[in-house]
C-alpha cells in the first residue's frame, strides 16, 4: 500500500487568531489614547502618551482575547504580554545608550586628531579637530595593565586555593571574596586615598588608580577562575596523581593547562570589568590633561576620567569629546567580552588548530601527512 | 635497553626484574563514620592477574583505591590493617604517597587521557609530569615500547602529535594503560577499564592485559564475568549485605571459582542468579 | 583449591591515622596558594581598617550626631550623613521600583518566554549591559533620560500632586524645578542596576526542575500557570537576593548620580523636586576641597557606605546561594 508522503504536523507558531487580537488591541489603544491626548487631556509629552497607549492596549487585548478564551487563557496572554514587554525594555535599553552614545560621539570621533591628540595645551572651547583623546588611553592602558600585573595572579591563586586546596579558609575566603565584590568603587578609591596618599605620602598617581582597580578586579578574577577550575573533570587530576605525581606537578601541568581558555575569559572580564572604573580612578589618579607616560609619578589621565571631566563642561566641544572617548571606552568593553566569550565558549581542555600544530611540533615530529584533517577527529571529543 | 647509560635518566628499575607481589592484610575501610570494608585479606600474586568480581556498591572499587592510597583523596576516607608491596607497607607514615603511586600504576573506568598532550606526550606524562627528563632518542624508545604494549603503536604511530583526545574512547583506554605503563610500575590497578568501550575495543583491551602480564602485576575490577574468566588467573568475589561493609567471599584460582565454586552464593553470582 | 572465608568474626580493626606525608614541593605550593588566598582576606580587613582610621576624628568629634545631623558644615562644625542617608535611601527605593518589575519580567520572559534561537545573545546582551561602564550610563542619564523624565515627571506631578501631597514641586510649571531630582536620579540607577537583578533572577528561573514543570503542564496548566506554581516558588530566595543585590549596587553607585543630582542638605518629602544627595555622590564630589575633620568626614561617610553594602549583600549570598547548587557559570 503506498503511503502518502508524511505531512508534518506545525506544533507552536503564532496563531493568526493571536495577531488579530494583538493587532486590533494596539491600533485600537492608538486610537483611543490619541483621542484622549487631543481632547481630554491638557498636556502632551511623548513618553506620557505611550505609557497610557500601553495600558490601554493591555486592557483592549484582554477584552479581544475574552472573545475566544476563558479567564485563565486570557490572563496567562496578559502575563505573556507584560513579560515580552520587559524583555523589550531591556533590550531597548541597551540599544538606546549604545545608539545615542554612538551617534553623540560621531562628530568627535570622525577627526583623526582624536585619536593621537592630547588636550593638553588647548582650551575646552577648541574645535574638535585639535585634542584628542591620547593621554587618555595611554592611562588607561598603563593602569589596567599595572592592575593586570597585581590581580591576576593574586586572583588565580586564590582560585587554586579554593578549588584545589580546599583548605579550612575556603569558605570564609569565598565569602569576603563575595563581599569584596560588592564594595562600591568609590569605596575603594576612598580606601587607597586614606592609606596611600593620606597615610604613606605619596602623590596621586595612575599607580595608586591601578591599586584602586585591583580591589574591583580581584573579586571578578577569582570567582570566574574558580567556576573555571572546577569544570576540569576530576578524573584528571586522578590519573595525575595516579602516575605519582605531587599535587603542584598536577595543578601546573594539568589542571591549569586544561583550564587555560576559561582563565583567560577570566581575566578578560576582569578588565572589561574595571577598564570604565571611573569612581575609584577620580579620587586616587590626580587630575591633568597632559600626557603622562609615568604611572607612577604625577596625576595621570585616563579614558573614564577624560569622559567624567569633559561632559562637566557646559561646552559643546567638550561634551561631543566626552562622547567620543566613551564609544572608544565603550568599543572596549565589547570587543573585551566577545573575547571572552568566544575563549571561554570551548569546552576545558580545547585545543585550536594553532595550539594542535604547535603540540605536534613541541613532541618532535613533523607533522604527519594526515595531521591536515586533525580537525576532523575533534569529533570524538566529548 | 640502553637507558642506563643517560645520566638524567631516574627511571625505576630498568634492568628485567620480576614484579612485585601485592597483600592486603585486614584492609577495613570507612566514608566518614559508614564503613564500607571489612577485615579483607587477599593476596595478588607477583606477575598475574588477580580479578575482583561482586556486585555494585560491595567495595571493589574501595578496595583497589586503598592498593595505591587514592583512597585517601577523598575527604573523611579512612581504612585499617595494610597493604604491602614487597612486603612493605605503602602506608608507612614515612611513605609519601607518590612513593607508592608511582609503583602502583592506575587505569580508570572512563579513559582520561590529557586533553593538552599530545598522543607522544602523554604517554611520557608520567615522567614529565614527575619533573624526570630523559633524552629524546630514550624517550622515542620508551614511547613506542609502552605503545605496543598497549597494542596501540600501529594503530597511532603517524600521528603521535595530535591530542591525546581526538583518538577513538577504546584508542584512549589504551593510551591510558601505555601513559601508567611508561613509568613501569610494579603493579597496574585497572577500575572496570572496559565498562565505557564497544565489544571489539574490549577485546584489544584484554588482549593488551593478557600480554602485560608477567611484566607486572594486574589487580582488575570487572562487572563481567566473562572477562574475568577470560582475562584473570586469580579471582576474589566480593559481596556486601545492604547497608553493611562488603567482604571478601571466597577467593583463589579462576577456574576453581568458576568452575567448582566452595559458597553458594559465589555459584550464583558467578552463574548470573544475582548482581 | 577454593578458601571459602565466612563473614569475619575476627576482633574489629583500628583505624589507622592515614599521614599523607607531602613532599616539600607540595609544603611550598598549598602555602603559597593559602597566602593569597590569605592576603585577599588582608585586603578586605585594610579597607576596613584604614576607613575607621580615617574616619575616627570625625566620629570622635560628632558622636552620635555624625548620624542625624542633616547640614554639612564642617567648617561650622556640625556635620552629619543624615540627609546623604535619606537621599541614598530615595534613590534605592526608585531604583528598586524600576529594576524589580522590569528585571522580573525580562527574567521571566529569557527563561520561559523567549525562542530558543535567541536566548543565548539575550543572555550575553544582560552581561554585556552590565559590563557598560557606570560613566556611559551617566551620559545617557544626564543627556538623554532626563530630558524625557521632566514631561514625566511634570505630568505625575500636575496630576497627581492635587491628590497625593509628596508629589508636588515649588513652582510646577517650570521644567527646571523638576531637573536633578531624587526621581531622576533613581530611576537612571535602575537602568544600571537592571542587568544585575535580571541576571540572578533569571539563573534560579533557569534552575526550575524540568520535571516539576512537564508535570503541570501535563496537568492542563498555561505558561502562566507552570510559572505561577512552579518556577516562581522554586526561584523565590532567587528573587529577594536578586532584590538585595541591586539594592547593594544601586546605594553604591557614584557617578550616574553624582552626573544627575544638584546637591542639597535637606529633608526632603519631594521626590520629583530638583535636588538630593547621596554618599557615594557626596564623596566624588567634595573629597578635593575637603582636609582635616572634613575629609575625615567622608571617610566616615565611606565607612557607613561600606559596612551597609557589607551587610546587604552578605544576606543576599545567603539567601541566593540557598537556591544555587554553586555549579552555576557565569561567563
Amino acid at each position: 500500500m503506498a503511503a502518502t508522503a508524511p505531512r508534518k504536523v506545525k506544533v507552536g507558531g503564532v496563531s493568526t487568531e493571536l495577531v488579530l487580537h494583538v493587532g486590533s488591541a494596539a491600533f485600537g489603544a492608538l486610537a483611543l489614547v490619541w483621542l484622549m491626548y487631543q481632547q481630554l487631556l491638557p498636556i502632551t509629552g511623548t513618553i506620557g502618551f505611550w505609557l497610557s497607549w500601553y495600558a490601554v492596549f493591555l486592557v483592549l487585548l484582554a477584552a479581544a482575547s475574552a472573545t475566544t478564551l476563558d479567564r485563565i487563557a486570557v490572563v496567562d496572554r496578559i502575563v505573556g504580554a507584560l513579560v515580552t514587554t520587559a524583555g523589550a525594555i531591556l533590550v531597548a535599553c541597551l540599544a538606546g545608550i549604545v545608539v545615542f552614545t554612538a551617534v553623540r560621539g560621531w562628530t568627535a570621533l570622525k577627526h583623526v586628531n582624536f585619536y593621537h591628540d592630547t588636550t593638553a595645551y588647548i582650551g575646552p572651547d577648541a574645535s574638535l579637530d585639535q585634542g584628542g583623546i591620547w593621554a587618555a588611553m595611554v592611562g588607561t592602558l598603563e593602569q589596567v595593565a599595572i592592575s593586570m600585573i597585581a590581580s591576576v595572579p593574586l586572583g588565580i591563586a586564590t582560585a587554586v586555593y579554593l578549588s584545589e586546596v580546599r583548605g579550612r579558609l575556603a569558605r570564609v575566603v569565598r565569602t569576603v571574596v563575595e563581599a569584596m565584590s560588592a564594595v562600591p568603587t568609590i569605596v575603594a578609591g576612598l580606601f587607597i586615598y586614606s592609606m596611600l596618599i593620606l597615610k604613606f605620602g605619596q602623590e596621586r598617581s595612575g599607580f595608586a588608580a591601578s591599586l584602586a582597580l585591583c580591589v574591583s578586579m580581584i573579586p571578578v578574577v577569582v570567582t570566574t577562575a574558580e567556576v573555571v577550575l572546577r569544570l576540569v573533570p576530576g578524573g584528571l587530576r586522578e590519573a595525575s596523581l595516579a602516575l605519582g605525581t605531587t599535587q603542584w606537578q598536577t595543578v601546573r601541568r594539568v589542571v591549569l593547562p586544561t583550564a587555560r581558555s576559561g582563565l583567560v575569559t577570566a581575566v578578560l572580564l576582569g578588565v572589561a570589568r574595571v577598564i570604565g572604573e571611573t569612581s575609584p580612578v577620580l579620587l586616587v589618579a590626580g587630575s591633568t590633561s597632559e600626557l603622562n607616560y609615568d604611572a607612577f609619578h604625577g596625576p595621570q589621565v585616563s579614558l573614564p576620567l577624560f569622559v567624567f571631566n569633559e561632559m562637566r563642561l557646559p561646552l559643546d566641544q567638550a561634551i561631543a569629546r566626552a562622547f567620543g572617548a566613551a564609544v572608544v571606552l565603550l568599543v572596549l568593553v565589547v570587543v573585551l567580552f566577545g573575547l571572552a566569550r568566544v575563549i571561554g565558549g570551548k569546552p576545558p581542555g580545547h585545543l585550536s588548530r594553532r595550539q594542535q600544530r604547535r603540540l605536534a611540533v613541541t613532541a618532535g615530529l613533523a607533522p604527519a601527512p594526515n595531521a591536515v584533517n586533525v580537525g576532523s577527529l575533534e569529533g570524538d571529543m566529548s | 635497553m640502553t637507558m642506563t647509560d643517560d645520566a638524567t635518566l631516574v627511571l625505576p628499575a630498568a634492568q628485567p626484574r620480576l614484579p612485585a607481589a601485592l597483600v592486603a592484610e585486614r584492609v577495613s575501610a570507612w566514608f566518614g563514620d559508614h564503613q564500607v570494608l571489612e577485615d579483607v585479606d587477599l593476596a595478588m600474586a607477583a606477575g598475574e592477574v588477580t580479578a575482583l568480581i561482586g556486585p555494585s556498591g560491595c567495595g571493589k572499587s574501595t578496595f583497589l583505591r586503598i592498593l595505591n592510597r587514592m583512597h585517601e583523596l577523598v575527604p573523611g576516607a579512612s581504612l585499617a590493617g595494610q597493604v604491602l608491596l614487597d612486603g612493605h607497607d605503602i602506608y608507612d607514615p614515612e611513605l609519601r604517597p607518590i612513593e607508592s603511586r608511582r609503583r602502583i600504576g592506575m587505569v580508570f573506568q572512563k579513559a582520561n587521557p590529557f586533553p593538552t598532550m599530545s598522543v607522544h606526550d602523554n604517554v611520557l606524562a608520567g615522567l614529565r609530569l614527575t619533573g624526570r627528563r630523559t633524552r629524546r632518542s630514550t624517550s622515542d624508545d620508551l614511547v613506542e615500547r609502552s605503545l605496543r604494549s598497549a597494542g596501540l603503536w600501529e594503530e597511532v604511530k603517524n600521528r603521535l602529535g595530535t591530542p591525546g583526545s581526538s583518538l577513538s574512547g577504546g584508542q584512549q583506554q589504551r593510551l591510558c594503560i601505555a601513559r601508567a605503563l611508561a613509568v613501569r610500575p610494579d603493579v597496574l590497578l585497572m577500575d572496570e577499564p572496559c565498562s565505557a568501550l564497544d565489544p571489539t575495543s574490549t577485546r584489544r583491551v584484554e588482549e593488551t592485559i593478557r600480554s602485560i602480564a608477567g611484566e607486572v602485576t594486574v589487580v582488575i575490577v570487572t562487572h563481567n564475568m566473562q572477562q574475568a574468566h577470560r582475562v584473570s588467573d586469580h579471582c576474589a568475589f566480593f559481596l556486601a549485605a545492604e547497608g553493611k561493609p562488603g567482604y571478601i567471599v571466597e577467593q583463589g584460582r579462576t577456574e576453581d571459582i568458576f568452575e567448582r565454586p566452595q559458597d553458594e552464593r559465589t555459584s550464583d553470582y558467578v552463574n548470573g542468579r544475582f548482581g | 583449591m577454593t578458601i571459602s572465608v565466612d563473614p569475619p568474626v575476627r576482633t574489629a580493626a583500628t583505624r589507622r591515622v592515614i599521614s599523607a606525608r607531602p613532599t616539600p614541593q607540595d609544603v611550598t605550593f598549598v602555602v603559597a596558594a593559602r597566602s593569597a588566598a590569605i592576603s585577599t582576606l588582608v585586603v578586605m580587613g585594610l579597607i576596613g581598617l584604614f576607613l575607621l582610621i580615617g574616619a575616627w576624628p570625625a566620629l570622635h568629634q560628632q558622636g552620635l550626631s555624625f548620624i542625624t545631623e542633616w547640614q554639612w558644615l564642617p567648617e561650622a562644625g556640625t556635620f552629619g550623613i543624615a540627609s546623604l542617608l535619606w537621599g541614598t535611601f530615595l534613590i534605592g527605593l526608585f531604583a528598586l521600583v524600576v529594576a524589580v518589575p522590569v528585571g522580573f519580567g525580562a527574567a521571566l520572559f529569557i527563561s520561559e518566554y523567549a525562542p530558543r534561537s535567541i536566548k543565548g545573545s539575550l543572555i550575553t546582551l544582560v552581561d554585556l549591559m552590565a559590563a557598560v561602564p557606570s560613566i556611559i550610563y551617566a551620559m545617557w542619564a544626564l543627556f538623554f533620560l532626563q530630558a524625557h523624565l521632566l514631561t514625566v515627571a511634570q505630568w505625575i506631578s500636575v496630576h497627581f500632586g492635587p491628590v497625593l501631597p509628596f508629589l508636588r514641586v515649588n513652582t510646577p510649571d517650570s521644567p527646571s524645578s523638576y531637573t536633578s531630582s531624587a526621581f531622576i536620579a533613581g530611576i537612571a540607577v535602575g537602568v544600571v542596576v537592571l542587568p544585575t537583578v535580571t541576571s540572578i533572577m533569571r539563573e534560579v528561573f533557569a534552575q526550575a526542575p524540568i520535571g516539576e514543570r512537564e508535570g503541570a503542564i501535563a496537568l492542563g496548566a498555561t505558561r502562566w500557570g507552570m510559572i505561577r506554581t512552579v518556577v516562581i516558588p522554586f526561584g523565590r530566595s532567587g528573587i529577594v537576593g536578586g532584590i538585595m543585590l541591586g539594592l547593594g549596587r544601586a546605594l553604591g553607585e557614584t557617578i550616574v548620580v553624582y552626573a544627575v543630582i544638584s546637591p542639597m542638605f535637606e529633608f526632603t518629602t519631594h521626590p520629583l523636586q530638583s535636588g538630593t544627595n547621596t554618599i557615594a555622590s557626596h564623596i566624588a564630589s567634595r573629597y578635593s576641597e575637603s582636609g582635616g575633620v572634613a575629609l575625615s568626614g567622608l571617610l566616615g561617610a565611606g565607612l557607613v557606605l561600606f559596612l551597609f553594602t557589607l551587610v546587604i549583600n552578605t544576606l543576599a549570598g545567603i539567601v541566593v546561594s540557598r537556591s544555587r547548587s554553586g555549579s552555576a557559570t557565569e561567563i
